[in-house]
Order: C-alpha cells, then sequence, then structure tokens
C-alpha cells in the first residue's frame, strides 16, 4: 500500500473521525516513519490542546481498544521494551506552557510538552532554577523526563526528579483528570500518587502538567578534575569526598579505559566558598592533584548517547563504594571481548555504560557479563539504548523480584484495557 | 475474639508477643488524638518478620481488620483500634540491623526510634534529617506511614526523600521486598507510594534509609519585628536574595508569651520573631550570614541576636519547642491545626486569620514553619464558657478552608488518620479520591489494613477539630509539638 493509501484509509475510519472530533483535524495527522516506536508503525499522531483533550482522547481509545503512545520530546523513546501494539501517537507538543512561576515561593507550575530549557529560561529570570539536568534539556520535555525519572549529575545534591516534584495533573485511560500532590512543599494529605507516576514511562496515565519546587542559582560554578590510576583509587576518592564536609552539586568517574580515569567535581554558591571548598579538596585529594576545567564535563553522561549506532548503553545502579568492582569487572570483560567502553559514574552509584563492538555477539556477551556482576553486587541493570534487534533477545529491565504481581495490579486498576504503552515496561506491562 | 483465634495467635508470637488483658488493651486504645477510642480485640507484637506474616495471614483468613502501631504518637488517629480488629505493634522489631558508614546506609526494624538512627550514625559525622519534635519517642515506621516532617525540612525534605527500601507484609501475608539500597530500581516507585499511606497497604517489617553527613556550621539569627508580615517580608527576601536556610521559623507575640513564661528564653520582647538558621561550610555560612541582618533590618527588624555555639543555639530552640505546650500556661483549652500554604499567601492568610479570630472573639497564637508554609495556629478558648468550643472548632475548621483556598493543604505532617478524612473531599475531586482508591486496592484488596481511616466515609459528616490534650510523652518531658 502507498503511503497516500494508508492515508486514505486511516483517515475514512471511525477511529480517525472520532478522535479529530476531539482535538480538531489540523491536530490530527497520519504517521510516518520517522513516528514509529521500535520499529512499531503507528497509524496516526494526536496533539491535543487540553487535558482535557488529552483524557478525552484516551477515553476514546480505551472504548475502542486502541494503544497510545505518548510523546515528549522524544528523546527517551528508545526506552524500554518493544512495544506490542502502537496504534497513535499522542504527542505533547501543543501543552508546552510555563503557567506560573511563583518565585517568591520557588514553585512552578508547568505543562507537560515544555521542553526542560525553555523552562530554565522562564526560571533564570528570576535567578531560580530546576535542580535538575537532564539529558537533551533543549528537546527532552518536563512530561518525558518525570515518566522516565531521567536524572542528571546535579541529583547528588538537589535530589531525584521525584523530590522535585509538589504535585501533578495526570489524565488517566477512564477519562477522568486527576490533581495529585498540591504547590506546597509539605503536604502529606492522601497518598503521594506522585511518586507511582513519576518512572512509570507513561504506562497508567498521561502526565499533562507539573508543579516543581525550585532552587535558585549559585552565583559562581567551578568544575576540577583530577586523573586517578586505578577505578579503586576513583572510588576511594569519591568516598572520601562524599564523607567530607565539601558542599558539591557534581562528583562523578568518567572512564574510557581501564587506564584512563577521571574525577570530576564541582562547587557551586559565593565565589570566596569556592576557594575555600578548592582548598579543602586539595587536602582530601593528597597526591591525586585537581585542577579546574571546563563544565562540559557534566554532558559526559549525554555523549554517551551521541550516534548510538549499534551500541549498547546500560544504566548500571550500585552503591557509591562498589562503583570500583563495577569498573574492573566490565574493564576486565571488555579487554577479553575486543569491545570498546566508556563509564560515567555519579557519586549517587548511578553509572552509565556505553558499549561499542563490531557485531552483536560481544556485546551480548559483555551485557550479560556485565549484569551478572551487577546482580552479584545486588544492583540493577536496565539498558537504555540497544539495536532492535537486540530487544528480542533481552528484557531492557531485567528481573524485578517480589513486587512484579503487585505492579501488575497497579496497572490492571489504572490501565485496565493496556491501551498506554503496551507492553513497554517491567514484565511485560 | 474467640478462643481458637486467640490461642492460634499465642501459638505465633508467644506469651511476651499478646496483649489481651481489659486493663492492658486498653492503654492501646488511642493513639495521640486522644478524643477517639476504641478497645482492640488483641494487640499482638511480633518479634519477626515471619511472626508477622504469620498474624496476617490468620486475619486474611478469617477478614479481621489489622492496624499496624508504632508508638502512637500519631496525631490524626492514624493507630486508632480499628472495631473488631486486632493491633499489630512492632515495638519488640527494634534492632538496627546494618549501619554502612560509607554508602550512608542504614537498615533497621520497623520499630526503631527516629533518634536511635542518628546516634548510631551520630559518632561518624552523620544525621537522620527528617526530625519530628516527636522523635526520642516515635518509631520510623511510623514517619514513614506518616511522611513525617520537622522543622528543617524546608532544605532538607521529608521523610519520602530518605528511604530508599521496604520489607513489607501485604494483608494476604505476602512478603515483598520493594526498593533497595541501591538507587532507581526498575518498575514503579512503590516506595514512593507507600510512604505516607498511613498504615493501609501493609506492615512494615524493614527499612533501608540514607542518613547524610551533618554540615561543617550551623548559626542560627533571631529578630526581633513589630509584625507577622514584616516577619515574613523578611523571610520572602531572604529566599528571593537567593540563600537557602536550613530553617525559618516565626512566633507571633502570644506564642512568645507563652514561650517566656514557661521556658525563660530570653527573646526580645516584640511582636513576631523570626529564627533564621543557615548552615553548611563555615566560610559560606559566615559570609551569607552577614547578609541576612541587614535584609531582615530593611523589612523592619529593629533587634538581631545570633547564636553562633551550640549552647546558644540551643537556648534559641528551646523556647520555639516549647511554644505549643507553653500556650496552657496562657490559656485553659486550646485546639492545633496543621495547615500548609505556599509561602508568599502568610501575609493575606494571617490577615485572615486575624480577622476570624477578631470576629469570633478568640485569641489565636501562630507557630509556623515559615519557609515552607506549614502554619500551626493554635486556637485559644476556655470550654467552662459556653459556645466558646464551638467557636473555636468553627474557627479551626475556617483556617483549614483558608489553606485550600490559598492552594495549600489540609495537613503538612500530622496526616489524615481519623482526624481529617472527611476534609478529603475539600481538597480533592472525587477522580482523585478514586484514584487513590484504586491504589489502595491493589495493595489490600479486601480493605482489611487501617480500614475507615483516610478516606471520607458514607457520612458526610465532617469531624470537628479536636482540643488539645498533651500527649504522655509530653507529659514525661520527652518530646514537644513545635
Ligand atoms: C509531642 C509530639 C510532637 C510531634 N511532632 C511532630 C513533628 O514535628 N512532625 C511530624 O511530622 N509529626 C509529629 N508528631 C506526630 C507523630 O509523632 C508522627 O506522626 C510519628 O511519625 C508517629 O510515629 P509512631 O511510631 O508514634 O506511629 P503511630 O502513631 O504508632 O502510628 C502512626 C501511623 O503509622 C502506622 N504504622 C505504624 N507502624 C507501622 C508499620 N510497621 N507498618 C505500617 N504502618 C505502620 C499506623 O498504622 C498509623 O497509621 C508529633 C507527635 C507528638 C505527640
Amino acid at each position: 500500500m502507498s503511503q497516500a493509501q494508508v492515508q486514505n484509509r486511516v483517515e475514512n475510519n471511525e477511529a480517525w473521525i472520532e478522535l479529530s472530533a476531539i482535538v480538531g483535524p489540523e491536530h490530527l495527522r497520519p504517521a510516518t516513519p520517522e513516528d514509529a516506536v521500535e520499529a512499531v508503525q503507528p497509524a496516526g499522531v494526536i496533539a491535543p490542546g487540553t487535558a482535557q483533550e488529552v483524557a478525552q482522547v484516551l477515553r476514546y481509545c480505551n472504548s475502542a481498544g486502541l494503544t497510545i503512545i505518548p510523546r515528549g520530546g522524544g528523546t527517551q523513546l528508545g526506552l524500554g521494551n518493544r512495544p506490542r501494539q502502537a496504534d497513535f501517537v499522542l504527542s505533547l507538543e501543543r501543552l508546552n506552557r510555563v503557567i506560573e512561576h511563583a518565585w517568591g515561593d520557588m514553585t512552578v507550575t508547568v505543562e507537560a510538552g515544555c521542553t526542560i530549557d525553555r523552562l530554565q529560561g522562564v526560571l533564570r529570570e528570576q535567578g531560580q532554577q530546576l535542580g535538575a539536568d537532564p539529558m537533551q534539556p533543549q528537546r527532552a520535555t518536563v512530561g518525558g523526563v518525570l515518566a522516565t525519572a531521567e536524572s542528571g549529575t546535579l541529583r547528588i545534591r538537589y535530589g531525584a526528579i521525584r523530590d522535585l516534584v509538589l504535585g501533578l495533573e495526570i489524565a488517566l485511560p477512564d477519562g477522568s483528570v486527576i490533581h495529585v500532590g498540591g504547590k506546597v512543599v509539605k503536604n502529606v494529605a492522601g497518598y503521594d500518587l506522585t511518586k507511582l507516576a513519576i518512572g512509570s514511562l507513561g504506562t497508567l496515565g498521561v502526565i499533562t502538567r507539573a508543579v516543581f519546587r525550585l532552587h535558585p542559582i549559585p552565583v559562581a560554578t567551578a568544575t576540577y578534575t583530577a586523573t586517578l590510576p586505578t577505578m579503586s583509587d576513583a572510588t576511594k576518592l569519591v568516598l572520601a569526598i562524599l564523607d567530607s564536609h565539601l558542599v558539591y552539586t557534581g562528583l562523578q568517574i568518567h572512564a574510557r579505559r581501564a587506564d584512563q580515569i577521571f574525577v570530576h567535581v564541582r562547587f557551586e554558591g559565593i565565589p570566596e566558598s569556592l576557594q575555600d571548598q578548592y582548598a579543602k579538596l586539595g587536602r582530601i585529594a593528597g597526591a591525586h592533584e585537581f585542577v579546574e576545567c571546563a563544565g562540559d564535563v557534566w554532558t559526559e553522561r549525554q555523549k554517551l548517547f551521541v550516534n548510538p549506532g549499534s551500541s549498547v548503553i546500560c544504566k548500571c545502579c550500585v552503591l557509591p563504594s562498589q562503583i570500583g568492582s563495577l569498573g574492573d569487572a566490565l574493564f576486565r570483560q571488555t579487554d577479553l571481548a575486543e569491545v570498546a567502553a566508556t563509564l560515567v559514574a555519579q557519586g549517587t552509584g548511578l553509572a552509565e555504560v556505553r558499549l561499542d563492538a563490531a557485531g552483536q555477539q560481544p556485546l551480548m556477551t559483555v551485557l550479560h557479563a556485565l549484569r551478572a556482576e551487577v546482580d552479584r553486587l545486588e544492583g540493577t541493570t536496565t539498558v537504555s539504548q540497544c539495536p532492535g534487534t537486540m530487544k528480542d533477545e533481552l528484557d531492557v529491565w531485567g528481573t524485578v523480584k517480589d513486587a512484579l504481581p503487585l505492579m501488575r495490579r497497579i496497572k490492571q486498576k489504572f490501565d485496565p484495557g493496556q491501551i498506554l504503552n503496551p507492553g513497554r515496561f517491567v514484565g511485560g506491562i | 475474639m474467640n478462643a481458637r483465634l486467640a490461642s492460634e495467635f499465642r501459638s505465633i508470637v508467644g506469651d511476651a508477643g499478646l496483649v489481651s488483658g481489659p486493663e492492658q488493651l486498653r492503654t492501646y486504645e488511642c493513639d495521640g488524638l486522644t478524643l477517639f477510642r476504641v478497645v482492640p480485640e488483641l494487640v499482638l507484637l511480633p518479634a519477626t518478620a515471619q511472626e508477622v506474616q504469620a498474624i496476617v495471614k490468620v486475619c486474611h483468613r478469617e477478614r479481621i481488620p489489622m492496624v499496624a502501631r508504632g508508638s502512637g504518637t500519631g496525631l490524626s488517629g492514624g493507630a486508632l483500634p480499628v472495631k473488631g480488629g486486632v493491633v499489630i505493634g512492632v515495638s519488640r522489631m527494634n534492632r538496627i540491623l546494618e549501619v554502612d558508614v560509607p554508602n550512608a546506609r542504614v537498615v533497621v526494624e520497623p520499630g526503631v526510634t527516629n533518634s536511635a538512627i542518628t546516634a548510631a550514625v551520630s559518632p561518624h559525622g552523620y544525621f537522620y534529617a527528617p526530625d519530628p519534635s516527636s522523635q526520642v519517642v516515635c518509631t520510623v515506621a511510623g514517619n514513614v506511614a506518616e511522611n513525617s516532617g520537622g522543622a528543617h525540612c524546608f532544605k532538607y525534605g521529608v521523610t519520602t526523600t530518605y528511604i530508599l527500601g521496604l520489607e513489607v507484609v501485604l494483608s494476604d501475608g505476602s512478603l515483598l521486598r520493594l526498593g533497595g539500597a541501591s538507587l532507581d530500581q526498575p518498575g514503579y516507585d512503590l516506595v514512593g507510594a507507600f510512604v505516607g499511606s498511613e498504615g493501609t497497604f501493609g506492615i512494615i517489617t524493614k527499612i533501608t534509609l540514607r542518613v547524610i553527613k551533618k554540615p561543617e556550621t550551623t548559626q542560627t539569627l533571631m529578630a526581633a519585628f513589630n509584625s507577622s508580615s514584616e516577619a515574613g517580608a523578611a523571610v520572602s527576601a531572604i529566599i528571593a536574595s537567593g540563600m537557602f536556610p536550613a530553617a525559618l521559623e516565626i512566633m507571633d507575640r502570644l506564642a512568645l508569651e507563652a514561650a517566656e513564661a514557661a521556658v525563660h528564653p530570653n527573646y526580645p520582647n516584640c511582636q513576631a520573631l523570626l529564627l533564621v538558621e543557615l548552615d553548611g561550610s563555615t566560610r559560606e555560612v559566615e559570609l551569607l550570614m552577614e547578609k541576612v541582618g541587614p535584609i531582615c533590618q530593611s523589612c523592619g527588624a529593629w533587634e538581631l541576636r545570633l547564636a553562633k555555639t551550640e549552647a546558644e543555639r540551643m537556648a534559641v530552640w528551646k523556647g520555639r519547642k516549647a511554644a505549643f505546650a507553653a500556650v496552657g500556661r496562657i490559656s485553659p483549652n486550646y485546639l492545633v491545626q496543621d495547615g500548609v500554604i505556599p509561602r508568599t499567601a502568610l501575609p493575606r492568610v494571617l490577615g485572615e486569620i486575624d480577622r476570624l479570630s477578631a470576629e469570633k472573639s478568640l485569641r489565636v497564637a501562630n507557630v509556623f514553619h515559615a519557609g515552607d508554609g506549614n502554619l500551626h495556629p493554635l486556637v485559644l478558648y476556655d470550654r467552662r464558657i459556653a459556645g466558646q468550643e464551638e467557636r473555636a472548632m468553627d474557627l479551626a475548621e475556617d483556617i483549614l478552608r483558608l489553606c485550600v483556598e490559598a492552594g495549600g493543604s489540609i495537613t503538612g505532617e500530622h496526616g489524615i488518620g481519623e482526624e481529617k478524612k472527611q476534609f478529603m473531599s475539600v481538597m480533592f475531586s472525587e477522580a482523585d479520591l478514586d484514584a487513590m482508591q484504586r491504589l489502595r486496592s491493589a495493595f489490600d484488596p479486601y480493605d482489611l489494613c487501617n480500614p475507615t481511616k483516610m478516606f471520607p466515609g458514607t457520612d458526610a459528616k465532617l469531624q470537628r477539630p479536636v482540643a488539645y490534650e498533651p500527649h504522655p510523652i509530653e507529659i514525661a518531658g520527652l518530646a514537644q509539638r513545635y
């Protein structure tokens, strides 16, 4: 069938007519090959303009058994297993307003389709920021960052994105729009459904709006780097910094080979205190000399995702003290299998690893070995990026232990028709 | 409870774990909200997670409602027994299982007290940040269930920020491990959902939490103002200047009078007192503190006093912490509320409270965590004077509604429990409440864990605000509300 024929077919079907009645025909278009998710081709892309419209779209699709892939900036659509089905992409591009920056309260209310860069730009006018630096901020949206619980290098100071959210507006498959949490920092009325939605990969509902708590933008920033001989030395240094009184806003190990290891530290605050912190850092580091460097080392994580090609990128969650063992195991394996590896580990114990090799087999071998090592450390490994063909052979989330039946029950309660991102999440949820 | 079941429970927990005498059962009939009392059928004090599982399986089989209990210091009736049900107390499960200093992780049993955690890590220079004022007595499980906060949560966050893993027994007796020591485990954030669920999702049997490094330096400044609004303006100005204080507390004239009468903190004689606490690296705290004073002065502060040493700081906090209970010295009865408003609404809401207070001819003392907008207005009255209690209750309710209208919350730290369940529909829509019920039923399909709490029942009558009664731990001098 030609593209024109497909278009003609979908545009005359009932779903198409119903959905365009909800959002207006100009906001429903046939999907192109670029809209495919993991090689699964949707029929259309729908862009509602309000939370109510999102809810109506969900209600209609729920009753008609049509599946939905919510989409923000599309930067993380590679995350998750291959969808079982994808009838429509629900784009949040029109829900992109910063509703209210209550700077006196240090909160902001923003729609889910607003990009992180735009949001930060508005906040900056009052000297404030969202204390998070997710990847690709020029494209990544609030909703996408929340759905994937993406957190960057600032997490070590400001907490995870879940800790910065005060409230959410969520559209559910039954057509209701709910408000959870609120606008205030302290609020224990009712269950904390914000936590349930954050990191749920859009499998329970579609986040349409968020309220964040904010932080002041520091007056001055400085980044320092040191070269370390081994992963174990780098880890020791990181632990010493963690155990110190230093007030850092970034702490990361970057390793491209077993013998090319850097530790990065970022301080923020008033200029006088930065000098003081640097002096103290020198005393802690002893023989390892820290020198000032450009702040772009904090995008090393993001750089892993540039030109992914047939690489494998995974996120290994371990304890800070285990980063050394993780790195050693990684480079031991990659040396054996002739795989190139880069490791970017945060002081929180969250490590991103990129593996590149000529064929798929060596990548699989290293990935399995890495997973085995992380399992031994009682951590978890999630594959964030890999060639589509590999997804048929592995569960990108790994095994979720005893909580899976409960997670399935929760999915059942919120999305009984399984219309939202079916099959993408843990255990095939 | 029939004898067969009682002996089945006895065979699980042994004599040491069973409370069945009518007199002893009565000690479990309420929590810190003493207005409500229900004598439980039995109280079970398991010593292990396996015993909890065995108890819960029997309850599930027999459809007996169960209420988990920590130390019973809750202020909203969360641990209030349910008619015909059992209480499962976790006070015997009070071991600290693991202290991992390099990774700043601690694993505890549910009955460990809040301050025992800080005590365990303090020699290493760490502390457990959420600091409810009941911390020497209340349990970590109670904190998790209520998502408790403290005076320092503007900067440090509340309990939920610090809980990484939970082992829980669901109402069908299954034991689940949620989350864990490492961050970001795949799947739904069930730990996050569990925190603040007030005992309605299951019984917590183990907790993995995060502790943090004590700041190098802490300094507290007192600033005297001619009105709470001026003090409120100073709070906004400090925040606007880009600082992130560890605590910002305001006390008004009445609260100051009460504190002065009780513990003589020797505060400046003013209409409103602001406490500003900064912590962090020594150099930074010293430099920033030099700016705080002038900011306060520009908002009308006419006296500043800086507490630099630990002893001086303690003296400052002593008066603040004593204020709640001390109000008893200036009024025979009073009601305590726990509302939250966006910080900038402070002047307006205070104005409204003044107006309501004049209208009802009742005095209201205000103490608040100004940084996070958590108000604890104290409505003073005399029960012996006809009609006063009624009016006080009306006033307290009006204040809660004010908080909701201002975009705030009906509770910042004490929870919904039995006390505020009818107020849930003031704050949430039917769809919001329905979503919460869906989650509850995924955890506990038969509604066996702390049923009847947290959600508005069919009878639409609002629960009236409840007069302040000192908790036994306050009388014993172990804790103060503040
Ligand atoms: C003087 C005083 C001062 C206070 N100050 C503060 C304050 O500053 N900040 C603040 O937030 N609160 C404060 N509180 C309230 C109270 O101390 C907290 O809510 C505390 O967390 C309750 O802990 P607890 O062990 O006493 O729990 P309980 O009162 O025994 O129970 C509280 C809730 O937890 C549930 N629960 C208990 N154990 C478990 C378990 N193992 N599994 C599942 N659920 C369980 C119960 O069912 C109940 O719903 C204060 C109380 C008093 C009396």
